[in-house]
């Protein structure tokens, strides 16, 4: 627990000194547009990162199961502008039907 | 008492909040969503509840929980995370013309207040208020996410193996639907494809939690490969993200 807590309060610090930023320096002055492209484009590719590992990565090993079935429902939802509680249900409640009728 | 019930018949008759409400109770239940997988990733109780306080960042606490859940270190979760919120550099950055001739403690605190959904609400509206629709939106974010990531938390014990249910798929999910603002223009959808690659490319090859890192610079490549074309930042956070009060929004990220 205590790797985990230090994690957070890396997390933490490095997240507030990001967001304090702009109100603590910025009299007037703004980010460079090449700067406010990136930290945009990084946004997306670590999102879709975050997707592709959780629905397909079981540790190092990557493996089709339910959860692909799941995450495409979810896409389904997203597309047809579903809220994003339904979105999250829709890609649990899919995983876990299927998984409680056997298919891993 | 009697204050506190003055204060809040107020509260309920300023647009500032009428807007931010329902955004909160989006916020609410992505929070409860983030306690009971937080808990399920190995964070005590009282360890997720805390994070939410001193990290008040949404997406980034689920990229951490998800890094250590896939078997990540913690460090390597802290990093993804703070890839993931180098956008709030440029939120505040947007934000902070609007918060003139306020003193230092009070611009510690906005700093603070910033995530998605209180620099949206701040921004969208006339320019004389946006301080003021920003702490309002800041302050119900701020309540609803603790408030129910503590709920997910201490009342997701009771729910079981987590897996059963198919919680390990919310997470996809939810991030799909995050990532989703930045899939309609092209420069977003390269970054995303570079980096989902990148991400399954590492996976065999590198220690859990790297290939989410590495997958940043798939936005790097991408930024080389697609005309600076984004939409204008200055007023709307997330240039060309849909905004908290635009239906395609999903959610939040706190």
């Amino acid at each position: 627990m205590s790797a985990i807590v230090a994690g957070l309060v890396v997390l933490a610090a490095g997240t507030y000194a990001l967001k304090v930023a702009g109100p603590m320096l910025a009299a007037g002055r703004t980010l460079p547009p090449w700067a406010r492209r990136l930290a945009e484009l990084m946004t997306a590719a670590l999102l879709a990162a975050l997707v592709a590992t959780q629905t397909l990565a079981s540790g190092t090993t990557l493996i089709v199961d339910a959860r692909l079935v799941g995450v495409a429902a979810a896409g389904l939802a997203v597309w047809r502008r579903a809220p994003f509680i339904v979105v999250v249900v829709i890609g649990a409640a899919t995983t876990g039907v299927l998984r409680a009728a056997g298919w891993n | 008492m009697r204050s506190l019930y003055r204060t809040l018949w107020r509260s309920s008759r300023d647009p500032a909040f009428t807007k931010a409400f329902p955004v909160g109770v989006a916020v609410a239940a992505y929070g409860l969503s983030y306690g009971v997988l937080a808990v399920a990733a190995g964070l005590s109780p009282l360890v997720a509840t805390i994070s939410s306080i001193i990290v008040l960042a949404g997406g980034s606490q689920f990229a951490f929980v998800g890094v250590l859940a896939a078997g990540g270190s913690p460090l390597a979760g802290a990093i993804s995370g703070l890839l993931l919120n180098l956008r709030y550099l440029a939120f505040g950055f947007a934000i902070a013309p609007h918060l003139p001739h306020a003193r230092r403690r009070r611009r510690a605190i906005d700093g603070y207040l910033v995530v998605d959904e209180s620099v949206a609400l701040g921004l969208a509206g006339p320019n004389d208020a946006v301080a003021h629709r920003f702490r309002v939106a800041g302050w119900t974010v701020v309540t609803m996410w603790i408030g129910a990531t503590a709920l997910g938390a201490y009342g997701g014990q009771l729910i079981g193996d987590p897996e059963r249910f198919g919680l390990d798929a919310a997470f996809p999910a939810g991030f799909l639907a995050l990532l989703s603002p930045w899939l309609v223009h092209r420069p977003g959808r390269v970054a995303a494809v570079l980096g989902a690659v990148l991400a399954i490319g590492l996976t065999p090859v590198a220690p859990p939690g790297i290939p989410i890192i590495a997958a940043g610079f798939g936005a790097i490549v991408a930024m080389r490969l697609t005309p600076a074309n984004l939409p204008e930042v200055d007023d709307a956070p997330g240039g060309g993200e849909p905004t908290a009060g635009n239906p395609q929004r999903h959610g939040d990220d706190s």
